[in-house]
């Protein structure tokens, strides 16, 4: 059968997808009285123009940087992770305790620790939905966003009754001790007097975030974990035959994505907040799926994806701030793109893949 | 403990358990037909918002009904070209319709009424408002009947009275019609179905639009019933629950009254006591609002009754490979 061109695949595909989101978008704006271009415009002003708005988009890259890899490496085993917001409310509670507890002497240090405490803690929330897909059967999906509830529970128990400082009124943690606090975009690269970056909230861990795709290259495509998990995706029967365990693989794949999930609490509870919060992913482990599907679950894409919802993001609250159009138009282009790239593909690639054919007929005749 | 108070918190669990009860149901049909949705929860809060929206406009609850089934359907829709005309991942296209209405609601919430993202308050006629069922105060001298007939079984909503009718109903439509026998086949074994000359496609949309008729009712009765108006994000994982007390029910249409009631009677007891004594031991009120989702996962784990989903669901279905 003649397939498409890897570079229509890869490109086309998406490019298409993103145009109907973004007309569908245009038409949304139209509908409550806006003008599409004009909104556009003030999103690229206030997310593009400026170095805070900078500070902000890569903040929030940063975040769906992780939560699209994680999202990514399930995706390769055939495991959709839709727990990624619980993982990474867990995760967060890894952050707290380790710089809560751990007396650090230097930011460097207290960095490493909280990314393994992020980690860790999330790789364990996803571990039990992952053993009783693997071994139970019961599907990861629904496992996941039971998880999601449960996780918002817990935080919230932990949060009032257990972290929270006495005499304070806030479900929250003490704050961080000024030792751990991470150098953000200001303090890095502004020289001296500047007001380059300031008040924005990107830091240090935006580039833990490009490390993580470097490593999730690496594993997924340079290791044998990652041969494993790649064959276990495209067929089961095949993987097992070749002697790869699924309950190894689902369990390895699902923990890898929860301890990337986690790892996003680094930026938000270390970085940002400096303390642990009941809002901080702020649904970022749902736009992960948005970002892995546009990104076509590769690192590359991810990345780029990333910064398309974080530059998206900033934009909306910069339009919620000068217009009147709520914040959630961003949580609608999100969906408009999640339907258009993921649900409805092959609305986009069947015609697609008709062209070609017809092409490449008319080439060898 | 005492009578009223037992009564009082039997009564709010009986109003929180409807919308999940509709939304269960409406999983119900279209999961037996082979397709999952996990769009529940976002196809009840589209309903809330259109029948708050229209409730407020028009001042007619019935009104703002047809248009919350109205919203709800156009997810349905959306969902039914995406899963079964694209053959696309039936998961995915849930939480974009989740997402969606999320953001729609709020979105066209701010446009119409300018009021941060909710309706404005209804208010009489614009309310489903209770209905007294006859005798109620003939016999209220009864002790303990009098009391329970008045309070738990008299004085709900017209939509209530619907949801509990619906559940025998369901299950005569799939148990003992034709129609019920083809939608479970085409859940099981869609080839089968399309062997006997039957069209999956056409069973399956079906079974979708009566999904996405049940979740109207069930934000229609959200916004219009259980509460005064609508609310940004007020179905605050209702349809999640639902979702599990499925699951928990196994896909049958008595079992999911039972499971409604006991995640209801879960909720209620959430809402009136923030934190619950029992034997000496404290259990904070956390703990009960993620019960449903704990016992869920017990139940899908298997370790009580195994809870085996029907076997087409969630794949698309190709007529020739």
């Amino acid at each position: 059968m003649g397939k498409m061109p890897v570079w229509a695949d890869v490109l086309l595909v998406p490019l298409i997808s993103l145009a109907l989101a973004a007309f569908f978008s245009a038409l949304v704006i139209l509908g409550i009285g806006e003008n599409p271009v004009e909104a556009f415009q003030l999103m690229v002003d206030g997310a593009l123009k400026r170095s805070a708005g900078w500070g902000y988009t890569l903040y929030y890259t940063t975040n769906y940087i992780f939560t699209g890899l994680a999202v990514a490496v399930a995706f390769h085993a055939r495991l959709f992770n839709i727990g990624g917001e619980g993982q990474a409310m867990i995760g967060g509670v890894g952050v707290a305790l380790v710089c809560l507890y751990i007396p650090w002497p230097h930011w460097s240090l207290a960095i490493v620790g909280a990314s393994i405490g992020a980690a860790l803690f999330g790789a364990a929330w996803a571990f039990i939905p992952a053993y009783l897909q693997a071994k139970r059967g019961s599907h990861v999906v629904i496992t996941t966003i039971m998880f999601n509830y449960i996780a918002f529970s817990v935080l919230g128990y932990l949060l009032v009754e257990v972290l929270r400082p006495t005499g304070s009124m806030d479900p929250a943690s003490a704050t961080f001790p000024d030792a751990v606090h991470l150098p953000n975009f200001h303090e890095m690269f502004a020289p001296e007097g500047s007001r380059m970056f300031r008040g924005a909230p990107a830091n240090v861990t935006f580039f833990v975030a490009l490390a993580a795709c470097v490593v999730v290259w690496l594993l997924i495509w340079r290791t044998k974990l990652g041969y494993d998990i790649r064959s276990f995706g495209k067929s089961e029967t095949a993987a097992k035959y070749a002697g790869i365990s699924p309950l190894r693989i689902t369990v390895i794949a699902m923990l890898i994505s929860g301890a990337l999930a986690g790892m996003m609490s680094v930026n938000t509870t270390l970085g940002e907040s400096e303390r642990l919060i009941l809002n901080s992913t702020e649904g970022a482990g749902f736009v992960g799926i948005a970002v892995a599907l546009m990104g076509r679950n590769h690192p590359i894409g991810i990345l780029m994806a990333a910064l398309l919802f974080g530059f998206l993001n900033q934009g909306g609250a910069e339009l919620a701030l000068w217009t009147s159009i709520p914040r959630e138009l961003i949580v609608v282009i999100q969906a408009l793109v999640i339907l258009f790239t993921g649900a409805l593909d092959n609305m986009v690639r069947m015609p697609l893949e008709r062209l070609f054919l017809a092409l490449n007929k008319k080439e060898t005749t | 403990m005492d009578f009223l108070t037992l009564l009082q918190v039997l009564d709010s669990s009986v109003r929180l358990a409807i919308p999940l009860l509709l939304a269960c149901l409406a999983g119900l049909y279209s999961e037996r037909a082979g397709i999952f949705d996990i769009g529940l929860e976002g196809k009840m809060l589209a309903a809330a918002f259109a029948a708050a929206a229209f409730a407020a406009i028009t001042g007619n609850v019935w009104i703002g009904l047809l248009a919350g089934i109205g919203a709800s359907l156009i997810l349905s829709a959306i969902h039914g070209i995406a899963s079964i005309t694209f053959r696309g991942n039936q998961l995915i296209s849930g939480v974009a319709i989740n997402m969606l209405a999320a953001g729609m609601t709020v979105l066209i919430a701010q446009d119409w009424f300018k009021q941060g993202g909710r309706t404005p308050s209804l208010m009489g006629e614009g309310r489903l408002n209770p209905i007294t069922l006859p005798f109620a105060d003939m016999f209220e001298s009864i002790p303990y009947f009098g009391p329970t007939y008045e309070e738990l079984i008299s004085g709900h909503s017209a939509l209530v009275y619907v949801a509990v009718a619906l559940v025998p109903l369901t299950w005569w439509v799939l148990f003992r019609t034709r129609f019920g026998l083809r939608l479970r086949a085409v859940g099981e074994n869609p080839a089968s179905v399309d062997t006997a000359g039957i069209s999956v496609v056409r069973l399956r949309f079906t079974a979708v639009a009566i999904c996405g008729i049940l979740c109207g009712v069930a934000g229609a009765y959200l916004a219009t019933g259980l509460q005064a108006g609508f609310i940004k994000d007020m179905t605050a994982g209702r349809g999640f629950i639902a979702l599990a007390a499925l699951i928990f029910a196994k896909w049958r249409p008595w079992y999911a009254l039972y499971a409604c009631l006991l995640f209801g009677l879960l909720q209620a007891l959430a809402v009136r006591f923030q934190s619950i004594e029992v034997a000496g031991v404290v259990i904070p009120v956390q703990f009960m609002e993620a019960l449903p989702f704990i016992l869920t996962v017990v139940i899908l784990a298997g370790f009580v009754g195994r809870a085996i989903p029907p076997r087409a669901g969630g794949e698309p279905y190709v007529k020739e490979r």
